[in-house]
């Protein structure tokens, strides 16, 4: 018995994007600059230096870091980090034995204005099958294994809520101000999958 | 639907491609065409006013799952916004078959107009027992197959409220808006004992839940 054979595509990826592009804008229903301008924030703007800015003032800061835990969207709004994708901002708190991660096993939603848009392991289907099945692991084989008095809590993205992580001070940083704080914290370490440490 | 795209758990993937704290998220977009996948879909969700966020992930979850499995990210967004907008009557099959030169698939179609959100009920609380219907949805749904069935605890009620995914995702603008719950699940509730022994959080909307009442001990 035949089965059917998919069609084949002969044309690139690249090539059906602009194809799309093409035909809206020979439809006129694109307006001059749109695409410039949300190509800027979604290339610039929207960093995970947010983040970190964020994380570093929760570290210097115990009213700033009640405000994240008790309302992640206003404490957030204090910088600007706002927007698509940044409407219900959660923070989630680590301790020295809790380490939060953050997955959307569904498809890649993600706390744009804070951490950027998802780099692509975030967004390909091994995480987003793996992570809530063997958390543990995962963060083993990244690089970041964890004593088994820490229990790793995944955050499926399946709704609204947006997180990023407020992973613990590491030691060692005490003598350091806000901005040299800053440079510890990276996308992954709000993704949750890496450790902040100071070098 | 119980699509290609619910991956939680799906087993036979491989190591995740990434080394901790590499940069190579610093270009954002690796080939000079991935903006458009964004940039496109935000000219007809957010300017023309042709669909919702919801409908574009309902669009690639009808993705074939062959054409899934064998295109990047960026692609699947490009489908998907093109998809819609044929579907809306705003642009033809025709029109990006002549802009490609060549056959320009699309997604398949719905298998459901969606459906409604539960009403009538009292919002559940923080620290309520809870179990996930046990559901199977032909549409849109927001609710990942490995909570299908299992219990958890509710830790974090949404203080804002959303139109309910199932029926906004299918452009039915009578969706009701509801709050979410972060539900707190055990690994081993999910995947038995053999795994790790963490915790799961997964962002649930109202309709997607039932209370679990207490057995109780009848006495005469």
């Amino acid at each position: 018995m035949n089965t059917p054979t998919p069609q084949q595509s002969t044309s690139t990826p690249g090539e059906r994007a602009r194809a799309l592009f093409q035909v809206l804008k020979s439809k006129d229903l694109i307006p001059d600059g749109y695409i410039e301008a949300i190509t800027q924030l979604m290339e610039h703007e929207w960093s995970p230096e947010n983040g970190a800015r964020v994380v570093a003032k929760a570290w210097v800061d115990p009213q700033f870091r009640e405000l994240l835990l008790k309302d992640g969207t206003a404490a957030c709004a204090q910088f600007g980090y706002t927007g698509p994708q940044g409407e219900y901002i959660v923070a989630l708190e680590d301790t020295p034995t809790l380490k939060n991660v953050i997955v959307c096993s569904l498809c890649s939603c993600t706390n744009w204005p804070v951490l950027g848009l998802p780099p692509e392991w975030y967004k390909g289907f091994e995480f987003r099958a793996r992570l809530v099945r063997e958390g543990r692991t995962v963060l083993r084989e990244l690089g970041t294994p964890l004593p088994s008095e820490v229990t790793v809590k995944v955050w499926d993205t399946s709704a609204e809520s947006r997180y990023l992580v407020l992973p613990v001070r590491p030691e060692g940083s005490e003598h350091m101000n806000e901005e040299e704080l800053q440079k510890l914290i990276t996308k992954d370490v709000l993704i949750g999958v890496a450790l902040p440490c100071v070098p | 639907m119980d699509g290609f795209h619910d991956l939680g758990g799906f087993q036979g993937f491989g190591k995740i491609p990434h080394t901790i704290n590499s940069l190579s998220y610093k270009t954002v977009f690796k080939e000079d065409w991935e903006h458009l996948a964004y940039s496109l879909m935000f000219v007809a969700a957010d300017h023309l006013k042709q669909f919702s966020i919801d409908e574009a992930r309902h669009a690639v979850e009808r993705l074939d799952v062959r054409q899934h499995v064998g295109t990047t990210y960026y692609e699947r967004y490009v489908i998907a916004t093109a998809t819609l907008l044929v579907e809306a009557g705003v642009i033809t099959q025709d029109e990006l078959d002549q802009a490609l030169g060549s056959p320009f698939k699309l997604a398949n179609p719905p298998h459901s107009q969606g459906r409604p959100a539960i009403t009538g009920r009292a919002p559940f609380e923080v620290g309520d027992r809870v179990v996930v219907r046990d559901e199977y949805v032909a549409g849109h749904v927001r609710m990942p197959g490995y909570v299908r069935g299992k219990e958890g605890v509710i830790r974090h009620r949404t203080t804002e409220q959303w139109p309910f995914p199932d029926t906004i995702g299918h452009g039915d603008k009578r969706a009701i808006h509801q709050p979410s719950y972060h539900v707190e699940f055990r690994v081993k509730d999910l995947w038995g004992d053999a795994n790790d022994n963490g915790l799961v959080v997964v962002d649930l909307f109202e309709s997607y839940l039932d209370k679990v009442v207490a057995e109780q001990t009848v006495t005469a």
